[in-house]
């Protein structure tokens, strides 16, 4: 490209105020001065400078074998131009133009909420050089390995891990919780997170776009762009439809002989509220999932995620916090302590969820000498303390173990069972010593979140878990569920799910990605309860960032929102083609320059419409 | 093969996306299938074969259709 095309390019928006104030000019000279000559040079000056940026455009266009709007609108333009219509020629370069800026200023807009997420991307970082100087760099001269230093309130710029210091960050940006975590020797720490106080010493674990930051960027950016099979469809029609809107045009001046109406087509077939319409709405509601902390992957995503009909949560983890707690107990000894201490003893040596429960319940204590273990696939674990035979386990164990249950304990162990616990029992040489109900607590809000859903639309909310039918039950009853299914390995998980799509159901699946990627995988619309984590991230189609349930919601609504915009959109801008197709022949006020207003003021509305979008609150 | 990313000046028009797309596609030694023009970030991504040609050149050959480079990544695949 030439210097001088280059220099008509980057003065667009002074050849568009230039030709503004010619076309006002003109017509104040034409009409009140009634001076035609210089109402005629003003209009064809401003028709020639603004043609010039809109014909290099069509060139470089026509050079690649592209027929673009540029290429339609300079024709039609020279059209005019010949045929000295200079007023209409004026008008339509100057709309053209014109519309063009308001296009870009609003399209930012709908890209703001991506880039505020880029611009929290790290750009420099401390790095120890090789004389043991600490010395700024750009990030991207970061390698894995480089040792760096983070002062109070500067930017982590890599994933790494802390090699010494103290410090609070705030993970914002990775996890969506503004709280400050504390990192010490050996925490991890995220790029993009900021250190609210104390200095760090950084070693290099991941840098630039490998980072969960840049993945999470990198995510986002692909799903505003992946097209759903509705725009490949736009997509390959507009590819076929501005040369078609050629073709039209020539074959009406061939038959009809009146190049008024034949350039008067091509203005008014640009398809350009089609093109734009839908991304557009794509774009903003990907937005605005990324500031309330929902990734969204992409518009076909949004289109089957909007249509949901059943919801399958995993429990643990998801409906609960996974966290389990010792919630009710029972002790048939005399002196507890002892038994205390043999249970933490032996729980010690297991790093089971429920023997975690035990000994964050149990707290401080003696520990005794376990002289040896045996664990009892699915039962439990028989240790030995000070020559006496401990057992800990469920009930199965206490059976193989001949331990006798009492009246009283067979009734607690019922009732525990019906609280939704599981159970873990102590026998010591051979008699039952205590009884532990351990139960994980459901998430706060929960319930309400689910009561939203339903609202939303969604008819069956069904809870799977490898827990026994009663906690399942329990859980269900509490939160209004419709289904529930106890004993369920990961593979019934996904059969589960594969039955459901196999009856016609659109099945979202919501689990922590650890160990039901299949069933994500599986279900139409994967949401993975993420904490800013790997697999999660993956392997999902909506992520909901700091595991927070509460997203869930919001991402729903935000989905349907989104999905019904970019319908208005289709509407709009299919509607305006047709309006604009009928008066051109039915009607005598239709001109090129009516045209191209109509036409980029339906551009502006569907942007305007879709940046309604950044907005939305559930 | 190596994996390149070249960020532009904002894309408004979505035939810009198409004319990018072709330009770079027809250049030897730039692999077809990975050519990726991300319209809403304005990125173009690709894989391209070093010896047979350079970021510099497939930034020229996009400047000359008019659009402004800002900065542009190369990383080994």
């Amino acid at each position: 490209m030439s210097v001088l095309q280059r220099f008509i390019l980057s003065k667009k928006k002074h050849i568009t105020l230039i030709s503004a104030i010619l076309i006002v000019f003109g017509f104040i000279s034409g009409l009140g001065f009634q001076n035609e000559t210089v109402a005629i040079w003003s209009l064809a000056i401003a028709s020639i400078l603004g043609i010039a940026p809109i014909a290099i455009q069509a060139y470089q266009a026509l050079k690649v074998r592209v027929v673009s709007i540029d290429v339609l609108v300079t024709i039609a333009v020279t059209g005019a131009f010949l045929l000295q219509n200079f007023e209409e020629s004026a008008i339509v370069t100057f709309l053209f133009l014109f519309g063009a800026f308001l296009e870009q200023r609003t399209l930012n807009k709908t890209r703001s909420a991506i880039k505020e997420l880029t611009e929290m991307a790290p750009e420099s970082a401390l790095k120890q050089m090789d004389n043991g100087e600490f010395e700024e760099v750009l990030v991207d001269d970061v390698d894995v390995g480089d040792i760096l230093l983070v002062k109070t309130g500067a930017k982590v710029p890599v994933d790494g891990t802390v090699l010494s210091g103290e410090g609070h960050i705030n993970e914002a940006s990775i996890t969506g919780e503004s709280v400050p975590v504390g990192k010490k020797k050996d925490s991890g720490v995220y790029a993009g997170t900021i250190l609210e106080n104390g200095t760090l010493q950084v070693v290099a674990d991941r840098v630039g776009e490998d980072t969960t930051f840049g993945r999470i960027i990198e995510l986002v950016e692909e799903a505003q762009d992946s097209k759903s099979e509705a725009e490949r469809f736009i997509d390959r029609f507009s590819k076929y439809y501005t040369p078609a809107v050629l073709g039209l045009a020539i074959i009406t001046w061939l038959f009809s002989r009146d190049i008024e109406l034949a350039i008067t087509l091509l203005v008014l077939g640009c398809p350009g509220a089609l093109v734009i319409g839908v991304p557009v709405s794509n774009v903003a509601g990907i937005g605005n999932g990324a500031r309330h902390g929902v990734l969204l992957k992409g518009s076909e995503v949004i289109g089957d995620f909007s249509r949901v009909d059943t919801i399958v949560f995993d429990k643990t983890g998801t409906l609960t916090i996974g966290n389990p707690e010792v919630a009710d107990k029972e002790f048939y000894a005399d002196n507890v302590g002892e038994v205390l201490a043999y249970l933490a003893s032996v729980e010690k040596e297991s790093d089971h969820p429920l023997a975690r429960a035990i000994i964050g319940y149990i707290g401080d204590t003696t520990l005794c000498r376990v002289e040896r273990t045996d664990v009892v696939k699915g039962a439990g674990i028989v240790a030995y303390i000070d020559g006496r035979r401990v057992a800990v386990g469920n009930v199965t164990l206490m059976e193989r173990e001949n331990v006798h249950l009492p009246e009283k304990a067979r009734a607690d162990i019922v009732r525990f069972e019906k609280n939704g616990n599981s159970l873990v029992l102590t026998s010591v040489d051979g008699e039952l010593k205590a009884l532990m109900g351990i139960r994980d607590q459901i998430r706060p809000g929960v319930k309400e979140d689910l009561q939203k859903l339903k609202k939303l639309g969604v008819k069956n909310l069904v809870v799977l878990s490898g827990d026994n039918q009663g906690t399942v039950d329990l859980v269900a009853r509490e939160l209004g569920l419709t289904e529930a299914h106890g004993h369920m390995l990961p593979g019934d998980k996904s059969r589960y799910i594969e039955e459901l799509k196999i009856k016609g159901h659109i099945v979202a699946f919501v689990g922590d990605g650890v160990n039901d990627s299949p069933s994500l995988a599986l279900a139409q619309i994967g949401i993975a309860m993420g904490s800013g984590t790997d697999v999660a991230i993956e392997t999902s189609d909506v992520v909901l960032m700091n595991s927070d349930f509460s997203r869930l919601p919001h991402a729903l609504g935000l989905t349907k929102a989104t999905a019904a915009n970019m319908h208005q959109n289709i509407v709009i801008a299919v509607g305006v083609v047709l309006v604009l197709l009928a008066s051109v022949f039915l009607s005598e006020w239709m001109n090129m320059s009516i045209a191209m207003l109509v036409h980029e003021a339906s551009i502006l509305v569907v942007i305007l419409n879709g940046m309604r979008l950044l907005r939305y609150q559930l | 093969m190596q994996k390149a990313t070249i960020q532009l000046e904002t894309l408004t028009c979505p035939s810009c996306v198409q004319k990018i797309e072709k330009a770079t596609k027809s250049l030897v030694g730039v692999d077809k299938e990975s050519v990726k023009v991300l319209f809403t970030s304005s990125k173009v991504k690709f894989d391209f074969d070093a010896e047979k040609i350079s970021v510099g050149d497939v930034e020229k050959a996009i400047t000359a259709l008019g659009y402004v480079v800002l900065k542009s990544q190369v990383k080994d695949k």
